[in-house]
């Protein structure tokens, strides 16, 4: 290690507790192949706080009923809770009102949603804006409104740093321009996009907006009437809460023009073989008994993350980058895909001479868990011409000893294939 | 854990690194692709069949250690075989690789440097890419095929 990398090792960010956040996550504690387990495939899933897990089984264990129907006390207090959860995420997202908050299985959901309700206005000739970067989920389901509509997806280009090129990004925006989707957070580069200036220029084309927060919300604070936009998508499971449950938040005037997406139960207001009609907001988009446990485990994962506080978590975790990104910079035949001048905790890289599956198996074997494939971004691995890398993606449990055994394995790696 | 060394023997580090066999073969009259998106590896099998033996055996492509040491290994063991023989090769290669029967040294050779595999069910389908591929191209199958399940 440098004196550089020392240096910054040492750099702690003291008001941050990190041993304490610690044991809050059970499965922190365990071993893996007889060594700690060292987590850093957060991009993937966080871990879960023991609050969260309590939260969900306490509902099943005491007040399991289901929602918006029974006149009971279970089925009221399960209401009340699931209701509650959707006003936390209103105050989390600032979202104006409680009725933009729709509850999904997650923010692939939510941008097939917009892509398969919304999308219904468009027509042959018709634009999508994407960028390079986006995952799969924010990528093919505008695809598929294409093959229908007749609509063309267009791709603004990023930069050999994996950043944004906005100059690219505004020539394709214009009049046909109906829908611009684009990620807060890359989840294979870590790149930060300045999505307020970037919705901005697409609002005066004319265009919405939808943000995929996916990787950005564990990450950084997020207000969506700040940042203006139109369509607001992120799963619980990457902040803490549990799988299954994810949020679509909608500019309320869009969602009430919008079809629903899909139909069932509790989604109307009344049913007849001639004609039904819609419940209201949020209603018509959460057809059938939902994730009520999820959905009530995710507010508590808010919580969790407000009371360690967004600002110093992004604080910390932006430490752990810059040690990572320093001592992989002192590491040779190591080359980071993904250098952006704004970047969350991704560190993306590829070894000389060593392909990133038998990288992750070493790494395994060291108990360092961490994601090696394309990352479902294969438009990012063409763009570098990789066929996979690793990443390694950080946490507010994180901390540098983490770091400095990742590169302890990494050298393991090396010596194995040298 | 089995040791990573067990899986990373100096014969697949060495096969991984310097694949055998590697590059096209102009004179090839059976042919298949496999690729595991997952993955990313992706490689092309050509055989040139001739009196009903596999007369040459090469390959082209990109993957990992293990899925590259496995198709440069397999290469060097056809030559010769017919296509009975290559099958019943493949037989002893799966059991080898996934464990369920104890390794056939004598009949699998150099391959049995391939048995660390059956304590990494992960990369079982590294190993069995190439493998899975020669029997497409022995059976003429136009379609890519691949380890992975389809999730």
């Amino acid at each position: 290690m440098s004196a550089a990398a020392a240096a910054l090792r040492d750099l702690g960010a003291p008001e941050f507790d990190v041993a304490e956040v610690r044991r809050d996550f059970p499965v922190l504690a365990r071993t893996v192949r007889g060594r700690p387990l060292v987590y850093l495939d957060n991009a993937a899933t966080s871990q879960k706080p023991q609050a969260v897990i309590d939260c969900e089984s306490r509902y099943y264990a005491e007040y399991n009923a289901n929602i918006h129907r029974g006149i009971h006390q279970l089925s009221q207090e399960a209401t009340d809770a699931f209701e509650a959860a959707r006003t936390r995420v209103q105050q989390f997202l600032n979202a104006a009102q409680r009725e933009e908050i729709v509850f999904v299985r997650g923010a692939t959901e939510a941008i097939n949603l917009v892509a398969s309700s919304y999308g219904r206005g468009l027509s042959a000739g018709d634009e999508i804006l994407i960028t390079e970067m986006e995952h799969h989920s924010n990528i093919v389901p505008w695809q598929l409104l294409c093959e229908h509509s007749g609509a063309v997806l267009r791709v603004a280009p990023i930069d050999d740093r994996g950043a944004l090129i906005p100059e690219e990004f505004g020539r394709l925006l214009g009049p046909r321009t109906k829908i611009v989707a684009l990620a807060q957070v890359s989840n294979a580069l870590g790149t930060i996009n300045p999505v307020r200036e970037l919705i901005e220029l697409a609002h005066a084309h004319g265009a919405v907006v939808l943000v995929d927060g996916a990787q950005a919300v564990p990450h950084l604070a997020v207000d969506v009437r700040s940042l203006d936009c139109d369509f607001y998508a992120f799963s619980g499971h990457k902040v803490y809460g549990p799988t299954g449950i994810g949020v679509l938040y909608g500019r309320r005037a869009l969602l009430e023009a919008m079809p629903p997406y899909q139909g069932g139960g509790d989604m109307i207001r009344s049913v007849s073989f001639a004609r039904s009609t819609w419940n209201d907001l949020p209603y018509k988009f959460e057809a059938g008994t939902p994730n009520i446990a999820g959905a009530i485990a995710l507010a508590q994962a808010i919580d969790y993350v407000a009371a360690r506080g967004l600002d110093e978590i992004a604080a910390h975790e932006q430490g752990l980058l810059e040690y990572a990104t320093q001592r992989a910079s002192e590491m040779p035949g190591l080359r980071l895909i993904g250098t952006a001048p704004r970047k969350a905790g991704v560190l993306s890289f590829v070894l000389d001479g060593v392909h990133a599956h038998d990288v992750g198996t070493i790494l395994d074997g060291e108990g360092v868990a961490v994601r090696t494939g394309h990352h479902c971004a294969m438009p990012v691995m063409d763009r570098f011409g990789v066929p996979a890398t690793v990443r390694a993606s950080f946490a507010m449990y994180n901390t540098r000893d983490e770091i400095d055994a990742l590169f302890t394995a990494l050298v393991k790696v090396r010596g194995i294939f040298a | 854990m089995a040791d990573l060394r067990d899986l990373y023997q100096e014969l697949i580090i060495d096969h991984g690194r310097r694949p055998r066999n590697f590059g096209p073969l102009p004179q090839a009259n059976r042919r298949a692709d496999g690729f595991n998106p997952l993955c990313g590896d992706r490689l092309t099998v050509y055989l040139r069949m001739a009196g009903g033996v596999i007369a040459d055996a090469r390959f082209e492509g990109i993957g990992c250690a293990i899925s590259t040491a496995s198709a440069s290994l397999m290469t060097e063991a056809l030559k010769g075989k017919t296509v009975a023989e290559a099958e019943a090769l493949f037989a002893g290669f799966h059991a080898l690789v996934t464990g369920v029967a104890p390794p056939a040294v004598a009949t699998l050779g150099k391959l049995t440097a391939l048995a660390g595999v059956r304590e990494f069910p992960a990369r079982v389908k590294c190993a069995t890419l190439a493998w899975h591929t020669l029997e497409a191209a022995l059976h003429e199958e136009a379609q890519a095929v691949s380890t992975e399940e389809t999730p």
